[in-house]
């Protein structure tokens, strides 16, 4: 490690912008862009199954709610929906006063409500999708053989779904790194948030911003591959024979 | 035999899609070991009729005996609907059904589609499901296919694996709805052959066919429906060989 440092160091010998300082900014950038994507992608998820599933009831109190809380979330700017919450908050009734405001006075929970808010609209809107598209005759048959409702949930719709919605969720799991970087709005020092404070210090944009870029593309096309292999593994059963 | 309930019985069984009967009245009883066609044309109600069996549609008028247990109705605002659906799952996991588009469930491995009912719907432990299946694969013929997914097998493999399917779940009565109406030509024959089978080795089975030749061959009863009336049954010697009614006459006519 010691060894490791010294060389990176002697690397970065002449270069002015690269310091062992804005590396270790880059570094703690790319740590809180991937725990707040991360965090807001797992919570969103969790909570667009049961969400998609309720989208699809037959009782309008279930349904309408769900209906609405997707169109807003989809249909306002993330960005507005982070300073509704972030600067929101701020103005609700006595909530300086509770423990609350412990977490929500730093930018990070508030941008993490709002994006896990955010992607749980969209992934919902595709689990929906995926579930209203699975064949009727699938259905006919897990009746026909005795499953309840829930039990061909479980084991038959949910399954067969969450494969159909893979290929449309890795692309929301890359929209939601990339809209991660407006974080840095609200003083998240995100990856963005490192390239921003780079830039101001140096006054060098293509230096500062060039290499956020590359990290981002690195972190995209990690994402691609993790979703070609899990794809390639589950959705094997839909490659015809030969295949 | 007189002291085993009869598997299947249903009584004047009425089905209404909005202003149109499309079943009438209709009764069948099925004993042990009897194979009953429902033929007729298209629009006849035959596969409908089938589905009221286990419920698939649900019948306006009528009783349905499983086993010697009469399924119990209630009336709701949609119209008539089961009563117990604990009981409806019960009398489901009796009768085992083999679709016309066979309907295997396509993110699932034909062996994982045969033991998923037994499984999880009668409890039975996964090893023993799996012996099973593996012993049933060999009866269909598709024992090296047991890894494969659905839409990698062809139409004739995939009925004869939803025909496995069906028998996992040691049925008392099977149904089968056009088994063969959505397969190419060459492949039918391999599936009446493990139909034929099952009806020689003395299953209870009902179905609907267009296969007159095998109906004709394997049942020991006929049925012949019009617009949701039967019209005509009895042995097949005596519906395909003596038809009373102009109408049969006409069905079973050669069409060129």
């Amino acid at each position: 490690m010691e060894a490791l440092l010294a060389r990176l160091e002697a690397l970065l010998a002449d270069n002015s912008i690269f310091t062992l300082q804005t590396l270790s900014y880059y570094g703690e950038g790319l740590v809180t862009t991937v725990q707040l994507v991360f965090l807001s992608l797992v919570i969103g998820l969790v909570m667009a199954v049961p969400l998609a599933i309720g989208r699809g009831s037959r009782h309008r109190w279930i349904s309408l709610p769900i209906f609405l809380y997707c169109y807003v979330f989809r249909g306002t700017p993330l960005l507005v929906q982070l300073y509704l919450i972030y600067y929101g908050v701020v103005f609700v009734e006595g909530i300086q006063d509770t423990w609350l405001w412990l977490i929500l006075e730093k930018p990070f929970v508030p941008a993490l409500i709002a994006f896990t808010l955010n992607t749980a609209a969209y992934t919902t809107e595709i689990f929906r999708g995926a579930i209203k598209a699975t064949p009727r005759g699938e259905i006919e048959a897990a009746r026909a053989y005795g499953m309840s409702r829930g039990l061909m949930l479980r084991r038959i719709v949910l399954p067969s779904a969450f494969r159909r919605a893979l290929p449309a969720y890795g692309n929301e799991v890359i929209f939601m790194l990339h809209a991660s970087a407006i974080a840095s709005v609200v003083t998240i020092m995100d990856l963005t948030g490192a390239a921003r404070f780079v830039y101001a210090r140096y006054y060098a944009p293509f230096d500062a911003f060039l290499f956020v870029a590359a990290i981002y593309l690195c972190l995209t096309f990690a994402i691609l591959y993790f979703f070609r292999w899990l794809e390639r593994r589950l959705l094997a059963h839909l490659k015809p024979a030969g295949g | 035999m007189a002291d085993t309930p009869i598997p299947l019985q249903v009584r004047n069984i009425k089905k209404r899609f909005g202003d149109t009967e499309v079943l009438k009245g209709l009764s069948l009883e099925a004993h042990q070991g009897d194979v009953i066609t429902l033929i007729g044309a298209s629009g006849s109600g035959k596969s409908t009729f089938l589905r009221c069996m286990n419920l698939l549609e649900q019948p306006d008028e009528g009783e349905l005996i499983v086993h010697g247990e009469a399924i119990r109705f209630k009336e709701t605002k949609h119209g008539r609907e089961p009563a117990d659906w604990k009981q409806v799952v019960r009398m489901r996991a009796r009768l085992s059904m083999v679709f016309q588009n066979f309907n295997l469930w396509a993110h699932m491995t034909l062996l994982e589609n045969i033991i998923e009912a037994p499984v999880h719907v009668l409890g039975k432990p996964r090893q023993e499901a799996i012996a099973h299946a593996r012993e049933l694969l060999e009866r269909v013929g598709l024992t090296e296919r047991a890894d494969a997914y659905p839409a990698q097998m062809s139409g004739g493999q995939q009925q004869r694996g939803a025909i496995a399917r069906a028998l996992a779940m040691d049925p008392e009565v099977m149904l089968f709805d056009e088994p063969t109406s959505a397969l190419d030509p060459e492949l039918v024959g391999d599936v009446l052959k493990v139909m034929r089978d099952l009806a020689d080795e003395g299953r209870t089975m009902i179905l609907v066919t267009h296969e007159m030749a095998f109906a004709r061959d394997v049942s020991s009863q006929v049925i012949y429906l019009h617009q949701g009336v039967i019209e005509e049954a009895g042995p097949p010697e005596a519906v395909f060989g003596t038809p009373r009614s102009e109408r049969l006459k006409q069905f079973l006519a050669p069409k060129h």
